[in-house]
């Protein structure tokens, strides 16, 4: 099976890992798995693949990541900028 | 996941005289239309917090034809079930809690998935939307869920209880603050409910398959159905336009002349879907604009316009400019139902994609326009 990708150097996802205590939330969480445990530390994998869901984000206890969490959905967007909607959500 | 958002209940009052049950009430002015619980609220049992409604893990007939039907984008009826709790086979004291959306497509996968368990179900107001979208708005999330438990007194209910979240509500809670402000130990369970069992048989952990958002193959012609509904909504619009304009002596109501455009509407909204890994690059716009360049080619070809002479290559223009667009929107759009696309990748993509498509599209339809008239 082929992975899909999407487009490179777009993603909003920073993660300190100076910050990461090691609780694993993020591993836990993160639907495109790019958290990984190792010596005690979250390892970011993949920085591309983020869908920016914020999952990671909420979920951990130190701030350690931050993202400007959304949905990739262009219909989302075209109505954030027609209507104002925020383009967070489904449509 | 664009359609869920649209599956906000009506606003009308219905109780279906089930709020005599504490754990599962909602306020007095609560205006909602839920779906009716006949026929999977299958009785009560009586607990410390008062009866709750003991839920089937198989799913009748009527369950399942509702999920095609809103599926399919039938919306008329709400698709909503009463927030609140709801028990699995005969759960006590140390029982997990199952927490889901109250969108009944939501809810059903999950208690079709609980069957042989003795659990609880603790279903979140999300306004009927599903899990996914809902922790993307919030409505699936912290706050409603420390509420929830709150109050439904489930503390009183399962003090030993752990509550098992699915994982694709984590954009919307934060886990460490319900458990730091209720005392309950939080997981997150599978992607897919259909993994619970095994996943509970691990003694909670799941596998980085089950972690695992997906997008393959079945994935996508599953959402086909869906993508084409939506469709034929703007296809019948056409329809009236072009039966309108036939007593002004236009007449575009024949194969030869709609075939391209419909073909175009398949390659956007099917055949970029399905193939998706396979067509070259990364954008959806692209992916969609090349397959309406192939199609276009295919349809200049079959109608002889290319290397001939000025009328048709203008004809032919007309067609390299409009169906490629058309395919391009479409499969723009398909980013929603995607399950790897980021915002922040949608709106570069749309920078560049929706310019290009909207000047390709007036230019196209101007030739059109001009041919029809008889300019040339």
């Amino acid at each position: 099976m082929k992975a899909h990708r999407y487009l490179k150097n777009v993603t909003t996802l920073n993660y300190e890992p100076a910050k990461c205590t090691g609780c694993g939330r993020c591993a836990e969480v993160c639907p495109q798995r790019l958290f990984q445990m190792e010596n005690g530390r979250a390892c970011l994998l993949d920085r591309d693949r983020c869908m920016e869901c914020g999952a990671c984000a909420r979920n951990c206890p130190f701030q350690a990541i931050s993202v400007r969490a959304g949905v990739g959905c262009a219909w989302a967007v075209m109505m954030s900028e027609l209507k104002g909607w925020k383009p967070i959500g489904c449509g | 996941m664009e359609k869920d958002k649209k599956s906000q209940p009506e606003i009308t009052c219905d109780c279906h005289g089930c709020c005599g049950s504490p754990a599962a009430e909602e306020p007095a002015n609560s205006k909602v239309k839920y779906v009716s619980e006949k026929g999977w609220v299958l009785g009560q049992v009586e607990t410390p917090v008062g009866p709750v409604p003991v839920v089937a893990t198989k799913l009748g007939w009527k369950d399942k034809l509702a999920g095609i039907l809103v599926r399919l984008g039938f919306r008329r009826m709400s698709f909503s079930v009463r927030p609140g709790l709801y028990a699995v086979g005969q759960p006590g004291r140390d029982s997990y809690i199952f927490v889901s959306a109250n969108y009944k497509l939501s809810f059903d996968h999950l208690r079709k998935n609980l069957d042989g368990l003795n659990a609880w179900i603790l279903v979140l107001n999300t306004a009927g939307i599903n899990v996914w979208c809902a922790a993307g708005k919030g409505t699936f999330g912290t706050e409603e869920l420390i509420e929830r438990i709150r109050k439904t007194r489930l503390f009183r209910l399962s003090p030993r209880g752990t509550l098992i979240l699915p994982q694709l509500g984590a954009p919307g809670v934060a886990a460490h603050e319900v458990a730091r402000r209720t005392g309950f130990k939080v997981v997150y369970g599978p992607v897919r409910a259909a993994d619970i069992k095994q996943f509970l048989g691990h003694g909670l952990v799941a596998s980085e398959q089950m972690r695992q958002v997906r997008f393959n193959l079945l994935d996508r012609l599953v959402l086909v159905p869906v993508e084409l509904s939506l469709v034929i909504k703007y296809l019948f619009f056409v329809l009236l336009i072009l039966l309108a304009l036939r007593p002004l002596g236009v007449n575009l109501l024949s194969w030869k002349v709609l075939y391209p455009y419909l073909g175009a509407i398949l390659a956007g909204s099917i055949l970029v879907p399905v193939f998706l890994p396979w067509i070259p690059g990364r954008a959806f716009s692209w992916k969609g604009w090349l397959v309406g360049l192939l199609w276009a080619w295919l349809v200049n070809l079959n109608q002889g316009l290319l290397f001939s002479s000025p009328t048709n290559w203008i004809r032919a223009t007309t067609n390299f400019l409009l169906l490629p667009g058309i395919a391009a929107y479409l499969a723009l759009n398909f980013t929603g139902s995607s399950t790897y696309t980021s915002l922040s990748g949608v709106v570069k993509e749309m920078k560049i994609a929706v310019p290009l498509i909207v000047v390709s599209a007036i230019l196209g339809f101007g030739l059109l326009v001009a041919d029809l008239s008889g300019v040339w």
